[in-house]
C-alpha cells in the first residue's frame, strides 16, 4: 500500500512528536517525564532535519543533527544532575512543588 | 579720573558679601565696624565726587561694562554722577553711615546682628545703583533691590507672624507699583530704543503728548508704590514692624524718596504734560492731609512717625505737582535729616522703655533721656516748621510755590502742615513731658542710650537745625539758593512764570510760622499744663474712632481687593489645580498601580505556568506573523 514515503510524511510525524513533547512538558508533573518530553521535542526536530537533508540532497542538515545530539546529551546530564539535587532536597520529583522563583 | 565711581556702590556690596557669608563666625564688633566702614567709605567717595562735580560743573560718568546686548538694544552698567545723583548719594551714604553706627548699639543684643548688617549694606548698594545708574534699567534694578531689602528687613524678626505679614504686604504693594513702572519703562524703550537718560531725554521732542502722559502716569504709579502715596500707602505704616534703624534709613530717609527721585529724573518728560503734574499734585495733597488726619489718633510712637512720613512725602509730591522739582529735592533732603533723627530718637526711647512703643505708657522721659529729648525736640521743631530750622525753609518754599500755582491748594496744604504740627507736638509732649505712665519696672530701667546711638542723633540734630541754609529763599538773602543753583543744570522748574513779590512771600512765611507757633503753644497747654493724655481706644467716638482705625482703609482693601482675589485663587486651586492637574497626574499613577496589582498574579513562581506562558507567547507570535 505504501507507495513512497515523501517529505510530507516526515513533517506530519515530526510535528506530531513535537506536539506530544510540548503537551507532555506542560501537563506532566514528574520532572523525569518532563525531561523525556523535552528529548522528544529535540528528536522531532532531528527527524525533520534529517528528512529535509535527504530531500534537498544537502548533508549540512545531518551534520547539525550530530551537534544537537551532543548538546542534548550534555543537557540531559545537567538536567538529571539538577533533578538528583532537587530530589535530595524535596524528596520528590514533582515540578509543581518548585515555586521558589516567586520570591 | 572718574574710575572711582563704581567703587561707591561696590564697597557696600563687598560689605554685604563679607558679612553675609562670614558674618556668623565673626565677632559682632567686627561685623558692625565693617558694615559701617563700607558705607562710610562710599560716603567719602561720594563727597569726593560731589566736590569734583562742583569744581568742574560737569557730570561724571563711568561705563563699567556692557550688561546685555539683545535684539539691537544695548544696556550698559554705567554710572552717572550729576548734581541730582550726587545729592542723593550724599544723603544715602551720609545718613546711611550714621544709621549703621547707631545700629551697632541698637542691635547689639540681637542674634541676627550679622544678618542685619548684611541686609543694610545690600540696601545701600541697591539704593546707590538706583540713583547712580545712568539708565532707567539700572534704576529699575536698584528699585527692585531696595524693595527686596525692605522686605527682608521689615520681616527681620520673622518669628513674629504679624511682622512676616507686614513684610509681605509691603512687598505686594510695591509690586503693584513696580508693574506701573515697568510698563512705563517698556513704553519709553519702545519709543526711544534705549533707556539711557541722555538718549531718552533727547528723543522726547518726537514723543506725542498722549504717549508722554501715559508714560508719566505709569511712572507715577511706580512712584506711589515706592513712596507710599494714595492709594498704595498702606504698607508703610505696617513696615514699622522692622527694627527702628531700618525704619529710619529705608522707610523715612532714603528708599521712600525713590519715587521723588524718579519723577525729578524724568522731569523733562513731566514738563511736557502739565495735566499729569496736576494729578500728581492732587494725589500728594490728598495723601498729605489724609495721612496727617490718621496720625492724629495713633498712639504707637513709630506709627505716628510713619504716617507723618507718608504725609511729608505727600508734601514733596505736591511740590513736584506744581513743577517745583528742586523744591521737592530740598524738602527731601531736610526731611531725610529730621525724620531719620526722629526715628532714631524713637528707637532710643523704645530701647530705654524695653520695647514699649505706646506713647500712652510713656511721659516725662525728658528727665532721664536728656540727649534723646533735646535732639528729638530739634527734629520736632524742624518738622513743624519752627522758624530757622531746616523744615521751616523747605516747607515754606513748597507753600510759596504752591501759592503761585493755586491759593486753594495752598490753603489745604497749610491745613496739612498745621495737622502735622499738631500730631508731632502731641506725640512729643506725651512722650517726653508730663508724668511717667508706664510700669514701675520700666521706670527703673529707664536709661540714656550708649554713645554709638546718641552720636548719630547729635549729628542729625545739627543737620536738622542747619539744613535749611542749603537753600535760603532769594527774598531773604539774594544768591543763597544754593541747592536750587546746584540742581539747575539737571532739572528745570516748570513753575516760575509769575514770581511772587517779596511782600507776599514774607506774608506767606509769616502765616505759616505763626500757625506753627500757635499750635506749639496750644498743644503745650493741652498736653503739658493741663496734662491731658491720649484716650483709650474704646472711649473714642465718631470721627476720632475712624481716625484711630486709619479710616478702615486696610479693611476696605481687604474686602474689595483681597477677598475677591482670594476667592478666585481658591476656585483655581480647587478646580484647576486639585481637579484637573492633580487629577490627571493621580489618574496615571493610580492606573499603573491597578494594572500592576492585576498583573502580578501571573508571577506565581510555578515553573509549569511559566512554560505555559512561553508556549502561549510563541503561539501568539506565530499567529501574529503568519495569520494576521
Amino acid at each position: 500500500m505504501i507507495t513512497e514515503v515523501t517529505a510530507e510524511h516526515y513533517i506530519i510525524l515530526a510535528t506530531t512528536l513535537f506536539v506530544i513533547g510540548v503537551a507532555g512538558v506542560l501537563i506532566r508533573r514528574n520532572a523525569i517525564v518532563v525531561l523525556m518530553c523535552v528529548e522528544l521535542m529535540l528528536n522531532a526536530v532531528n527527524l525533520l532535519m534529517v528528512a529535509f537533508s535527504s530531500h534537498h540532497k544537502d548533508s549540512a542538515g545531518q551534520l547539525f543533527v550530530f551537534f544537537i545530539m551532543v548538546v542534548a546529551a550534555a543537557e540531559v546530564a545537567v538536567g538529571l544532575a539538577i533533578l538528583v539535587m532537587v530530589y535530595r532536597n524535596t524528596r520528590s520529583t514533582d515540578v509543581s512543588l518548585l515555586d521558589q522563583l516567586k520570591n | 579720573m572718574d574710575q572711582y565711581l563704581i567703587l561707591i556702590p561696590l564697597l557696600p556690596l563687598i560689605g554685604f558679601l563679607i558679612n553675609g557669608i562670614l558674618g556668623k563666625k565673626l565677632p559682632k564688633n567686627l561685623v558692625g565696624t565693617l558694615g559701617t566702614l563700607a558705607v562710610f567709605g562710599s560716603f567719602l567717595l561720594s563727597l569726593f565726587a560731589f566736590l569734583e562735580v562742583r569744581e568742574s560743573g560737569q557730570a561724571l560718568s563711568q561705563t563699567a561694562f556692557t550688561w546685555m546686548q539683545i535684539a539691537g538694544l544695548k544696556f550698559d552698567i554705567a554710572f552717572l554722577a550729576d548734581p541730582l545723583s550726587t545729592q542723593m548719594m550724599l544723603i544715602i551714604t551720609g545718613i546711611g553711615s550714621l544709621i549703621h553706627l547707631y545700629s551697632i548699639g541698637y542691635m547689639h543684643e540681637d542674634e541676627g546682628f550679622y544678618k542685619f548688617f548684611a541686609y543694610l549694606n545690600l540696601f545701600v548698594f541697591s539704593m546707590l545703583l538706583l540713583v547712580m545708574g545712568s539708565n532707567y534699567l539700572l534704576l529699575f534694578f536698584g528699585w527692585e533691590g531696595v524693595g527686596l531689602c525692605s522686605y527682608l528687613l521689615i520681616g527681620f524678626w520673622y518669628q513674629n507672624l504679624e511682622y512676616g505679614k507686614a513684610a509681605r504686604k509691603a512687598f505686594v504693594m510695591n509690586r503693584i507699583g513696580d508693574l506701573g513702572l515697568m510698563l512705563g519703562l517698556f513704553m519709553l524703550l519702545q519709543h526711544a530704543g534705549s533707556l539711557e537718560y541722555k538718549e531718552v531725554m533727547a528723543s522726547l521732542s518726537t514723543l506725542s503728548t498722549e504717549k508722554a502722559a501715559c508714560i508719566g502716569l505709569l511712572l507715577f504709579v511706580g512712584a506711589t508704590g515706592k513712596s507710599a502715596q494714595i492709594p498704595l500707602y498702606t504698607w508703610l505704616p505696617d513696615a514699622m514692624a522692622g527694627p527702628t534703624p531700618v525704619s529710619a534709613l529705608i522707610h523715612a530717609a532714603t528708599m521712600v524718596t525713590a519715587g521723588i527721585y524718579l519723577i525729578v529724573r524724568s522731569s523733562a518728560l513731566y514738563s511736557m504734560v502739565p495735566e499729569v503734574l496736576e494729578i500728581i499734585g492732587y494725589v500728594g495733597l490728598a495723601t498729605a492731609l489724609f495721612a496727617g488726619l490718621i496720625a492724629i489718633r495713633q498712639n504707637d510712637i513709630k506709627k505716628v512717625l510713619a504716617y507723618s512720613t507718608v504725609s511729608q512725602l505727600g508734601f514733596m509730591f505736591v511740590a513736584l505737582g506744581v513743577g517745583a522739582y528742586s523744591t521737592a529735592m530740598f524738602h527731601l533732603t531736610t526731611h531725610a535729616f529730621f525724620k531719620a533723627l526722629m526715628f532714631l530718637g524713637s528707637g532710643s526711647v523704645i530701647h530705654a522703655m524695653g520695647g514699649e512703643q505706646d506713647i500712652r505708657k510713656m511721659g516725662g522721659l525728658a528727665k532721664k533721656l536728656k540727649i534723646t529729648h533735646l535732639t528729638f525736640l530739634v527734629g520736632t521743631l524742624a518738622i513743624i516748621g519752627f522758624p530757622l530750622t531746616s523744615g521751616f525753609f523747605s516747607k515754606d518754599e513748597i507753600l510759596a510755590k504752591v501759592y503761585e500755582h493755586s491759593p486753594i491748594m495752598w490753603g489745604l496744604l497749610l491745613l496739612a502742615s498745621a495737622i502735622t504740627a499738631f500730631y508731632m507736638l502731641r506725640m512729643f509732649f506725651l512722650t517726653f513731658h508730663g508724668s511717667f505712665r508706664g510700669t514701675h519696672d520700666q521706670e527703673h530701667h529707664l536709661h540714656e542710650s550708649p554713645i554709638s546711638m546718641t552720636l548719630p542723633l547729635m549729628v542729625l540734630a545739627v543737620l536738622s537745625l542747619a539744613g535749611g541754609f542749603l537753600n535760603v529763599p532769594a527774598f531773604i538773602s539774594e544768591g543763597s539758593e544754593h541747592l536750587h543753583a546746584w540742581l539747575n543744570s539737571v532739572v528745570t522748574d516748570a513753575s516760575g512764570g509769575h514770581h511772587l513779590d517779596h511782600s507776599t512771600e514774607w506774608m506767606l512765611m509769616g502765616v505759616a510760622s505763626a500757625l506753627a507757633l500757635i499750635i506749639l503753644v496750644s498743644t503745650y497747654v493741652v498736653y503739658v499744663s493741663k496734662k491731658s493724655t491720649a484716650a483709650e481706644d474704646n472711649q473714642l467716638t465718631g470721627i476720632q474712632k475712624w481716625m484711630n482705625n486709619k479710616f478702615y482703609i486696610d479693611e476696605l482693601y481687604q474686602s474689595v481687593v483681597q477677598k475677591p482675589i482670594e476667592a478666585i485663587s481658591n476656585l483655581g486651586y480647587n478646580i484647576i489645580d486639585r481637579g484637573i492637574i492633580d487629577g490627571s497626574v493621580n489618574f496615571i499613577g493610580k492606573s499603573v498601580e491597578v494594572a500592576g496589582n492585576a498583573l502580578r498574579r501571573i508571577q506565581n513562581g510555578n515553573v509549569e505556568y511559566y512554560l505555559l506562558y512561553m508556549v502561549l507567547g510563541i503561539f501568539f507570535l506565530l499567529v501574529f506573523k503568519f495569520v494576521l
